[in-house]
């Protein structure tokens, strides 16, 4: 069961106020903007997005850590990397081919992609493989409305997805640190999920090219790296599709990733977290403290071998 | 050269990294995760002056600046300076002093273990790095026991690399470093050797010391 805030609870009280003003501001200007004939005026239109009962009523992090902060390895593999090189990524023109196991292939402009659904705002918690967190007011709508667009066959038991490689945009892609294109994948009852989200947008604004522009995966119970970004394929598959960090290093990653203080990181102890601007670490929880909603996905799993 | 007037301003230098990391914090330069860069920053250091201080004889070699010498264990005590604040940041910053984690860290996290095996092994370099102990133990056995500074930074760079997740650039240029201050050095071996085996070699006394506390 999803922890629904109380249904009268008024946006602006989730919403601090100093971000309410500055939307409004982006509003303005963006409308600006977009008379202006710069950006096209779909653009314009990412509001506030409606709130969601799966929003989390924790504080969240300053817009300017969320977008300079980031593990975005195509950009350079420093955190501060994307926040300086990403500006140069094309998001405009975008289209996304879903293909696969499905009945009626597809391939849809951004364009056609905003007007899918609804956008909501989702305040997420984002826990990183790396033992830090933060809490994200995304802008997006469920990844469900996008997949149910080409009605996936009987067969098909996971969805992959490819994200960009632009290699005169994309520093980091010549360094072959990781194999590109970037590679996820989720089981399509996780995909499915409602807490699974496509992001566009952040604190009400389009999304930052740092952060995944124009579109990026949002599933807030795994370890961020299963969130790709700059998504331009998806494909339905009937085996467990190869992900990029497993191939990386298959001992480290599995693919499920999902958040679990029990199972250790070679790397990093995964029972404590630091809240980007905290001092003291958190408790890491059982999926990212989504365990409410996800946990009966894993029923009857070993996660500590599908880890 | 009289190297007693270049102490000082090495000594300050030494200790700049520290206060741009101090001042970091303190006017809140160093992005979202201020701990970790410290950690990092502090970590890189430590690292920086170990290859520091490896560099001492071999440019003092090929130079010709035998002062040189006499900055060595300055800059080696900083090293373990720096290792000793960066250990401490993840003791208390990373840990709060938290001793059962700690103890588990040390066991299943490999590049843990390594770095903390480089911090025991270079606790008996530092406690010794005093004329009474050079004294006490001897120019050889001294000699000797700081030899273990290479397997220390062979530990280093191994602990850098284990750290990274995916892009090992920079603990590859350290190796690349490591791997020719080390090569130097066994270069030198196997010249000695060969001059030894030609005849034409006129042995050194045998305790020959690098002249560290001889005075001027
Ligand atoms: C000779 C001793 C040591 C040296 C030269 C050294 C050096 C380094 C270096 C160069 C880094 C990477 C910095 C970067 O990414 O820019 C690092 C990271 C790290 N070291 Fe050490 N280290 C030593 C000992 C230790 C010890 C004893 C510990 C703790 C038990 C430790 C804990 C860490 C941690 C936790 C990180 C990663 C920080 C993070 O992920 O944010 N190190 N160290």
């Amino acid at each position: 069961m999803p922890n629904r805030p109380p249904a009268d609870i008024a946006p602006s009280e989730i919403t601090p106020r100093a971000l309410f003003n500055r939307r409004r501001e982006f509003l303005q200007l963006s409308t600006g903007i977009a008379l202006s004939g710069i950006i096209p005026a779909a653009e314009a239109k990412l509001g506030p997005g409606k709130p969601s009962p799966y929003s989390t009523t924790e504080t969240p992090t300053p817009l300017k850590h969320i977008t300079g902060y980031n593990n975005f390895y195509e950009f350079g593999s420093d955190k501060e990397d994307p926040a300086q090189y990403a500006h140069t990524l094309r998001t405009r023109p975008w289209s996304v081919s879903i293909e696969g196991l499905v009945k009626r292939p597809k391939t849809l402009g951004i364009e056609d992609i905003l007007r899918l659904a609804p956008l909501e705002e989702r305040i997420y918690r984002l826990r990183c493989v790396e033992g830090w967190s933060m809490v994200i007011p995304w802008l997006g709508f469920p990844l469900s409305s996008l997949l149910k667009q080409v009605e996936p066959l009987g067969n098909a038991k996971y969805v992959e997805f490819i994200t960009a490689v632009q290699e005169d945009t994309m520093p980091g892609i010549k360094s072959r640190v990781l194999d590109w294109p970037y590679t996820e994948g989720l089981r399509l009852d996780e995909a499915m999920h409602p807490l699974s989200i496509m992001a566009v947008g952040l604190y009400g604004e389009v999304l930052p090219n740092q952060n995944g522009a124009p579109l990026r995966l949002v599933v807030p119970w795994k370890y961020g790296f299963k969130s790709g970004k700059s998504i331009v394929r998806i494909r339905f598959t009937e085996l467990e599709p190869r992900t990029t960090w497993m191939n990386a290093a298959p001992r480290e990653y599995g693919f499920y990733s999902n958040v679990n203080p029990e199972v250790d990181h070679p790397r990093w102890s995964q029972g404590s977290e630091r809240r980007i601007g905290e001092f003291l670490k958190r408790k890491t929880l059982m999926f990212n403290g989504y365990a409410d909603q996800v946990a009966q996905l894993y029923s009857g799993m070993d996660l500590r071998k599908k880890f | 050269m009289n190297p007693a007037w270049l102490k000082p301003p090495v000594f300050i230098a030494s200790l700049l990294p520290l206060a741009w990391y101090l001042w970091g914090v303190q006017a809140d330069t160093l992005g979202a995760n201020p701990i970790e860069a410290v950690t990092r920053g502090l970590g890189t250091w430590a690292l920086n002056f170990l290859l520091i201080t490896l560099t001492i004889t071999p440019l003092r070699k090929y130079s010709g600046w035998a002062w040189l010498v006499r900055l060595r264990r300055m800059l080696g005590l900083f090293a373990f300076f720096y290792v000793v604040l960066h250990l401490t940041t993840y003791l208390w910053l990373d840990q709060f002093f938290d001793w059962m984690a700690i103890a588990k860290d040390i066991l299943k996290r490999p590049f843990i273990t390594v770095g903390m095996t480089a911090f025991f092994l270079l606790l008996p370099l530092a406690l010794t790095s005093n004329n009474a102990a050079l004294r006490k133990l001897g120019g050889r056995r001294w000699q000797k026991l700081h030899r273990s500074v290479y397997v220390i930074a062979m530990l280093a760079v191994l602990h850098y690399f284990w750290m990274v997740k995916a892009d090992a650039t920079k603990p590859l240029i350290y190796a690349v470093l490591l791997f020719m201050l080390l090569g130097v050095r066994i270069l030198w071996r196997i010249q000695e050797r060969r001059r030894q085996q030609a005849g034409s070699y006129s042995p050194k006394p045998p305790q020959r010391v690098i002249p560290l506390t001889v005075k001027r």
